[in-house]
């Protein structure tokens, strides 16, 4: 009798790392729902497209890292990679662009510093940053959403695609964009109070038109991720809390020139950002008060860069400059063991 | 009344498994025709044998006896003969073999004599702490540790709960469950006996609530008492002692404490059923309930199966597949540990066999990267980050790992079980605490050598700095006794300068030899008051060796007035030295006309050696003697008219004798001085024994030194060598300070 000599649990969860990645995928459907509906084939196609592009990039560099291919790959971390950053970008975004950010993401910020579990920062994100701030024109160039005052209809799926793989002029596409309830809410707020007021783009239902829904969406997907226990409700509920409570203060206090929580909590990247990107536990802080103390952080600094920053939406900045602090909060924010009277802080001596 | 429970943090579900094993009652399995016990199955130090190979064993009898505190002795579980006292695999994560007794079994099963305590409530409880320790009773819920010494406490430590560990949470294990479902009246029996020895002011028992025939039983059983039935939900590890007691009281025992600090004590229920068996039946600890399971076994069951019995035996009896299974698992799916060979013996903390097909526990998947998911995070029931831990323990960070309390892993599981990318967490801690162990013992004996290096560098700086003053002191003491010297040799030449003007020659060199012996004597004379002075200070100083010291200042008396005689006569002998030279030179000018015989002894420059003299006198007088002799054959060789032939010879004749009186001069004169350097060298004696006495405690106290260097890590033994050493260099101290006593005398 040959017995196997391993050590203890010999049992285990049947939970993959291949299941976790999924789940967190589903959990983007109602949000890419909502997208498709309102802003047409865009994302979709992106999302696709993007998927392909990080499988390739990451089978590449995998290759010339010697490291196992397929076995890498069926993590499915590459995949919900893309589909976050291709959630982000605008639908009528050039294939290269969404190829110059997934190779950057999956490449230089996830596989050059060791691949997955390694990376310092938030790969969808710094690809994320990378295009905003190399090609702000592509990358703040919305279409009406289908519920904007006057749309009656969104583009086709032909359309979608000649926008993103085809050589539609960029002019055309200027045409029929628009500037996003955040975008126009930064342009208008404090200095001309009737067009702000007059602003169709800002008198959705709850608020901003369009983007109100987008982030209802991706709010049940996150809610859906608690309820599977694959994310813990502190980090969202910290940056939500963060963003509310500044909003809510300058909101009171000068409410013609701030606006209101709701609008800033439904608007944007809000929610993906808190449930999705924030939650990123590779760059996240781990212990429960750490993730308290991270996500209020990012919800505080998403409220101040809108507010008072260059860009209109800042959740991929937010996000980044708390991924720097993590280590540091996780030194500081140790839980208190069982049968120790406090918990341990700082750096062993 | 529904008791608080406090919820444990952390914890996860897995499948239970549990009704496999509880499809029948508990089965008694056979006797083995081999019983393999081994000496140690609890926590502490293993048992002594006291039985030998040959010897026939009764059911119950003492096989092995406690050997130390933290131990309990082992017992024969049936009647029948030893067959080997050897090495056999045992139940080791580390597969080392251990020491076990073998026993070929006569399936009489023929009981010692044995008697129950009747009444226990009027015994003393020493006594029955004891018959508990005698019975061989360690926790079986997994640690062994003995249970004589958790319910030994010190009659200031104020019990307050006393907790039956009833909770059972791995998954598969129904040992406890099955044991409460049929003998509760007897578990509650031990439980009432470790009640009366502890005098909690309750008395609890956890138990999960996936067990309802259990939890109805115990109700039962404890009905007409104050013992609490709680009822916990199920969730693994609910039933780790930490755990359970913070379950049931909210109270956290410190990291690196015992429960009995914050006044409770927890025992498993297999626990008391055997305490209760040795109180009331007299019966020591020889059997227990293991559960049987796992899809590879037939007839899965609860079986009580002696302590010593193989594995294989067990196995077959419960018709296990053995081509079906992928691993043989001692204790749960959660904590036991995979056994390599069948042939390993059930023992006290054996709560369960499983062996579970390849379907039922796959084998592990490949390890990914850690995501910090925070899974593990969110399951420790000890509050840790196992994902910290994790990375701590990958890079060898051991500072940090300890800094993040990796001390306090219970080493459950939990974080293993959820972690999705596969990682063997509790391996990675298990290295790390290894690893952790081996640093700290390395930190103390570094600790220990350095201590020990700076000991012996103060002890040589202190050396160097005595031999230093010493030197000093003896330099110091030379040249003083140099400069007393020249004064008086100056004074010595003075006198001998104002001689030789007057004695010319031979007179004086007879003067110098004179004034030398003189000298010797004085010496003498000195060295024997020296000694004596050394006598008188050993005396005060209580001296070992006053007897050779006055027997020494006897001798060197004898030989100072040795000395003296010998001066007195050397100064005759100068005397008639003086007077035999002139007389050859008389003799010899006259008649040797072209002077064939020179006298050559003159010449020779006055030496300061008396002996010298005495030699070259000797020497001279002999040359002259055989210059005549020449002569005197020259001339009977050659006759000529102008030699007196007779005169020649008769001048030879004088010369002859005159060598030879010379020659008896220098002998005798060469044995005085003989007697004179050994009368110098007795003089020297007495310090030369104290200074052999010195060198020997000196020796010792090196070797002593030289022992206590070499001697590491017990403690107990360092610190007496340690006072050995100390009392040896003192002693070395002392003789030295006596030999510069002697010295200085």
């Amino acid at each position: 009798m040959s017995v196997l000599h391993v050590t203890s649990p010999h049992v285990h969860r049947p939970f993959t790392m291949n299941a976790l990645m999924r789940h967190v995928i589903y959990a983007t459907i109602p949000g890419l729902i909502v997208l498709t509906v309102l802003f047409g084939w865009g994302t979709l196609i992106n999302v696709i497209f993007a998927s392909i592009v990080a499988i390739a990039a990451e089978a590449i560099v995998l290759k010339l890292r010697n490291r196992p291919t397929s076995f890498s790959i069926k993590d499915g971390s590459a995949i919900l990679t893309a589909v976050l950053l291709a959630l982000a970008i605008p639908p009528t975004a050039p294939w290269w662009l969404t190829i110059i950010g997934i190779v950057f993401a999956i490449v230089i910020a996830k596989q050059l510093y060791g691949g997955l579990g390694s990376n310092p920062f938030n790969p969808a994100m710094i690809g994320y940053v990378l295009l905003l701030i190399s090609f702000p024109l592509e990358m703040t160039t919305w279409v009406p959403a289908y519920t904007t005052e006057g749309i009656t209809s969104v583009p086709t799926f032909a359309q979608s695609f000649a926008m993103i793989f085809g050589s539609v002029d960029r002019d055309i596409i200027d045409g029929i964009t628009m500037a996003t309830p955040l975008d126009t809410f930064k342009t208008y707020a404090g200095n001309d109070l009737t067009k702000l007021q007059s602003a169709s783009v800002l008198q959705g239902n709850i608020a901003g038109v369009g983007w109100e829904w987008v982030n209802v969406a991706f709010l049940i997907g996150g809610i859906y991720l608690i309820a599977r226990k694959i994310i813990t409700w502190h980090i969202p509920v910290a940056v939500l809390s963060g963003v509310f409570l500044f909003a809510g203060i300058f909101h009171t206090l000068d409410p013609d020139s701030y606006a209101s929580p709701i609008f800033h909590l439904l608007s944007g990247g809000t929610m993906l950002g808190a449930f999705f990107i924030a939650t990123d536990p590779v760059t996240a802080a781990t212990s429960n008060k750490g993730k308290l103390i991270y996500g209020a952080l990012i919800g505080v600094l998403i409220y101040v860069i809108r507010a008072w920053g260059g860009y209109p939406d800042a959740v991929a900045f937010a996000v980044l400059l708390l991924n720097l602090c993590a280590p540091t909060i996780e030194y500081y924010t140790q839980p208190r063991a069982y049968g120790h009277k406090k918990a341990n802080s700082g750096i062993a001596k | 009344m529904s008791r608080r429970i406090w919820d444990i943090p952390g914890g996860i579900h897995p499948a239970e498994n549990k009704q496999q094993s509880l499809q029948s009652g508990i089965i008694a399995a056979n006797i083995p025709t081999e019983l393999i016990i081994p000496i140690q199955q609890h926590i502490g130090a293993p048992g002594k044998p006291c039985v030998e190979v040959g010897d026939n064993v009764l059911k119950g009898q003492v096989i092995a006896g406690a050997n130390g505190f933290v131990s309990v002795p082992t017992h024969a579980p049936t009647s029948g003969e030893v067959t080997a006292i050897e090495s056999r695999p045992v139940q080791h994560p580390s597969q080392i073999d251990g020491l076990c007794i073998v026993i070929k079994t006569d399936g009489d099963d023929q009981w010692v004599n044995h008697s129950a305590i009747n009444d226990y409530q009027s015994q003393e409880r020493s006594y029955i702490i004891d018959a508990i320790r005698q019975a061989g009773i360690a926790g079986m819920g997994g640690a062994g540790f003995p249970s004589a010494i958790k319910l030994g406490i010190r009659p200031d430590t104020k019990i307050e709960q006393l907790l039956l560990n009833s909770a059972e949470c791995e998954p598969y294990i129904t040992a406890d469950d099955s044991l409460i479902q049929e003998r509760a009246d007897e578990v509650i029996a031990g439980l009432k006996i470790m009640q009366w020895l502890v005098q909690p002011q309750e008395t609890l028992i956890g138990i999960e609530d996936n067990k309802p025939n259990a939890i109805a039983a115990l109700k039962q059983a404890t009905a007409d008492s104050n013992i609490e039935v709680v009822v916990v939900p199920t969730k693994y590890p609910s039933g780790g002692e930490k755990q359970l007691i913070y379950l049931l009281t909210g109270k956290e025992v410190a990291s690196g404490g015992l429960p009995s600090d914050v006044g409770v004590i927890c025992q498993n229920t297999g626990t008391a059923y055997a305490i209760n068996r040795a109180i009331h039946y007299g019966e020591p600890l020889i059997s227990r309930i293991t559960t049987v399971t796992g899809d590879a076994i037939t007839n899965k069951g609860n079986y009580e199966v002696l302590l010593g019995t193989p594995v294989s035996t067990l196995l077959s009896q419960a018709d296990a597949k053995f081509d079906k299974t992928s691993r043989l698992i001692m204790g749960g799916p959660m904590m036991g540990f995979s056994i390599h060979n069948a042939a390993v013996p059930i023992v006290k903390v054996t709560n369960c066999l499983l062996a579970p097909t390849k379907k039922e526990i796959p084998e592990p998947d490949a390890e990914q990267a850690c995501i910090r998911c925070g899974s593990c995070t969110q399951v420790c029931p000890a509050g840790l980050l196992p994902q910290q831990l994790y990375w701590f323990s990958k890079s060898n960070e051991l500072e940090k790992a300890q800094h993040f309390n990796l001390a306090d892993c219970i080493e459950c599981g939990a974080c293993s079980f959820v972690c999705p990318s596969n990682i063997p967490l509790v391996q990675y801690y298990r290295f790390s605490k290894g690893q952790i162990r081996k640093q700290e013992a390395e930190t103390k004996k570094a600790d220990q050598a350095r201590e020990r290096f700076e000991f012996r560098q103060a002890r040589l700086e202190k050396e160097d700095r005595e031999k230093e003053e010493k030197r000093k002191a003896r330099a110091e003491a030379a040249a003083k006794k140099q400069a007393a010297k020249k004064a008086a040799t100056a004074e010595n030449t003075a006198a001998s300068e104002s001689g030789s003007t007057v004695s010319a020659g031979t007179e004086s060199t007879g003067n110098t030899a004179t004034t030398k012996l003189k000298s010797t004597w004085a010496s003498a004379t000195k060295r024997w008051k020296d000694a004596e002075k050394a006598l008188k200070v050993a005396e005060k100083n209580g001296n070992d060796h006053i007897d050779a010291l006055q027997k020494k200042v006897g001798q060197l008396k004898a030989k100072a007035d040795n000395a003296k005689s010998l001066y007195d006569e050397a100064k005759l002998a100068n005397a008639e030295n003086a007077d035999s030279s002139s007389s050859t030179s008389n003799l010899t000018t006259p008649i040797t006309p072209e002077q064939p015989i020179t006298p050559q002894q003159p010449a020779t420059p006055p030496t300061n050696d008396p002996m010298q003299v005495l030699k070259q006198a000797s020497a001279d007088d002999f040359n002259t003697w055989k210059a005549a002799q020449q002569k005197v054959q020259e001339a009977e060789a050659t006759p000529s008219d102008g030699v007196d032939i007779e005169l020649l010879r008769k001048v030879e004749a004088e010369a002859k004798e005159k060598s030879v009186a010379s020659k008896t001069a220098m002998k005798e004169a060469r044995a005085k001085e003989k007697e004179a350097m050994q009368a110098k060298k007795a003089v020297e004696d007495p310090t030369k024994q104290l200074k052999l006495d010195a060198a020997i405690t000196r020796t010792k106290a090196k070797k002593a030194l030289k022992a206590l260097e070499s001697l590491g890590e017990d403690h107990a033994s360092y610190g007496a060598l340690k006072t050995a050493y100390e009392k040896a260099h003192t002693a070395a101290e002392n003789a030295e300070l006596a030999l510069k006593a002697a010295e200085e005398a």
